[in-house]
């Protein structure tokens, strides 16, 4: 009965690895893309599609969450935080680290995901055991390691920012 | 994949949501709140809204709390939060149990128990839970609300008895006395939607059974209760012979297809299985 009220793209303002971004946006556009392709930040892999592989995960607010199935207008007044955000002055992040000493990766698909993921994970619960590491990253998916190292990493990291807090 | 285009509303009151929603013709705008089921099908082009209200910004939806003999599960509260709650144990083991088991745990932060009922998936966990518990929805509309008894809400897959103008505010449990339940699941992975699911829920007095709450997963068109099962066990002493016989019951209930996930004599059985195992599961926790 109405005709269209509104239009179907707005601005919002986000916050993205504490850089703000004021943008207009199509209200469809999904978060992944916003990230990839209006910010550039092509750390943010666009897996599966589906929501149901995990690669695309970010943090908003702290809160990981698959930006292929949230739409960028829902971050507006947000803060979001990619792999791109994790490095400090050059410094890799202990997560990073990690990944590196005990080979958390091969193809490294999956990894961005994975390293956001676990660091919710241990902002939250810095001594987790091997169990709730694996429950954490439960909805990711690597195809290429098995987990082993993935698991070893994390806790590696874990161990370190136990040791230099 | 891209949705269509749709216009966006993201309202900080729940009286500026309805009147949006009012505003359009039935189906033109839907309610988006963990988006984790509604998301996917705009991008499969399955549904295609005008606009989206967005309730995510409205304060007061996310009441998780027990109160004047009732859960009270807000629109807002996320399976994350079911899942940590200690409030969700014991007397409230179905829904406590069934949490953890939703999807994956990025899903979980984000999907809500309430948009889960609402979009009536037949694999969807929760409505299977609600049936147990004997739960209802509170809907609203900008002129009126309405309790909608769980049983009455399914009307088929992906279909319910909510009007284009409602949104669920909230899910009501009432607070058994004495009580135990559980919910379990047969998934391929993390993440997968469940081949069989049962839920199980009883109420005791005196030694008996009260109430008993059984309901299906994924063998059916809509979340199953196992009626006869049910009224199997009621003033029967939960002991293993009226474990079995409901067993047998709920999986004759059971309306399964065989699928890529298994054929249907083997998802029936695992009904039966699932059946007694909950019922067990829930003595014990009354006996603990």
């Amino acid at each position: 009965m109405i005709t269209q009220t509104k239009p179907t793209t707005q601005e919002i303002a986000v916050t993205v690895n504490g850089q703000e971004h004021s943008l207009v946006v199509e209200s469809r556009l999904l978060l992944v893309h916003l990230l990839r392709e209006k910010l550039g930040l092509t750390g943010t892999h666009v897996g599966c599609d589906t929501s149901s592989c995990g690669a695309c995960t970010v943090l908003v607010d702290g809160v990981p969450l698959k930006s292929c199935t949230h739409f960028a207008v829902q971050v507006d007044g947000r803060e979001v935080k990619t792999v791109e955000g994790l490095a400090k002055g050059g410094e890799l992040h202990p997560l990073q680290q990690g990944f590196h000493e005990e080979h958390g990766l091969q193809c490294g698909f999956c990894t961005p995901a994975m390293l956001l993921v676990s660091a919710a994970l241990l902002e939250e619960n810095p001594d987790p055991t091997e169990e709730e590491i694996r429950w954490a990253l439960s909805g990711n998916i690597c195809r290429c390691t098995g987990y082993q190292n993935i698991v070893k990493s994390v806790q590696w990291a874990a161990k370190k920012m136990k040791e230099t807090s | 994949m891209y949705p269509a285009a749709f216009e966006y509303f993201a309202p900080a009151t729940l009286d500026e949501a309805l009147d949006v929603l009012g505003r359009y013709d039935e189906g033109d705008a839907k309610v988006l709140a963990g988006g984790m089921s509604l998301i996917p099908v705009m991008k499969l082009r399955f549904a295609a809204p005008r606009a989206l209200v967005d309730i995510n910004r409205i304060g007061g939806l996310d009441t998780l709390a027990e109160e004047d003999g009732r859960l009270r599960i807000g629109a807002l509260v996320r399976h994350k939060t079911c899942e940590r709650s200690g409030l969700l144990k014991g007397k409230y083991g179905a829904l406590g149990d069934a949490a953890p088991l939703i999807s994956d745990p990025i899903v979980r932060n984000l999907g809500t128990v309430a948009g889960s009922l609402a979009h009536a998936d037949p694999q969807g966990d929760w409505g299977s839970v609600m049936l147990a518990v004997r739960a209802e929805v509170v809907a609203r509309s900008a002129d009126r609300e309405r309790t909608i008894p769980i049983d009455q809400l399914f009307q088929g897959p992906f279909t319910t008895s909510l009007q284009p103008n409602e949104i669920v505010t909230e899910v009501r449990v009432p607070a058994p006395g004495r009580a135990g339940g559980t919910y379990l699941k047969l998934e391929r992975k993390v993440g997968d939607f469940a081949t069989v699911g049962v839920a199980v829920h009883v109420t005791m007095s005196n030694g008996t059974v009260e109430q008993a709450g059984i309901a299906l997963t994924g063998v059916g068109p809509t979340n199953v209760r196992a009626a006869e099962a049910e009224e199997s066990l009621t003033a029967q002493a939960l002991d293993e012979e009226a474990i079995d016989e409901a067993a047998r019951l709920a999986a004759a209930a059971a309306q399964p297809r065989t699928d890529l996930r298994g054929t249907e004599e083997y998802k029936r059985n695992v009904v039966r299985i699932f059946t007694a195992r909950g019922l067990r599961k829930a003595k014990e926790a009354m006996a603990s």
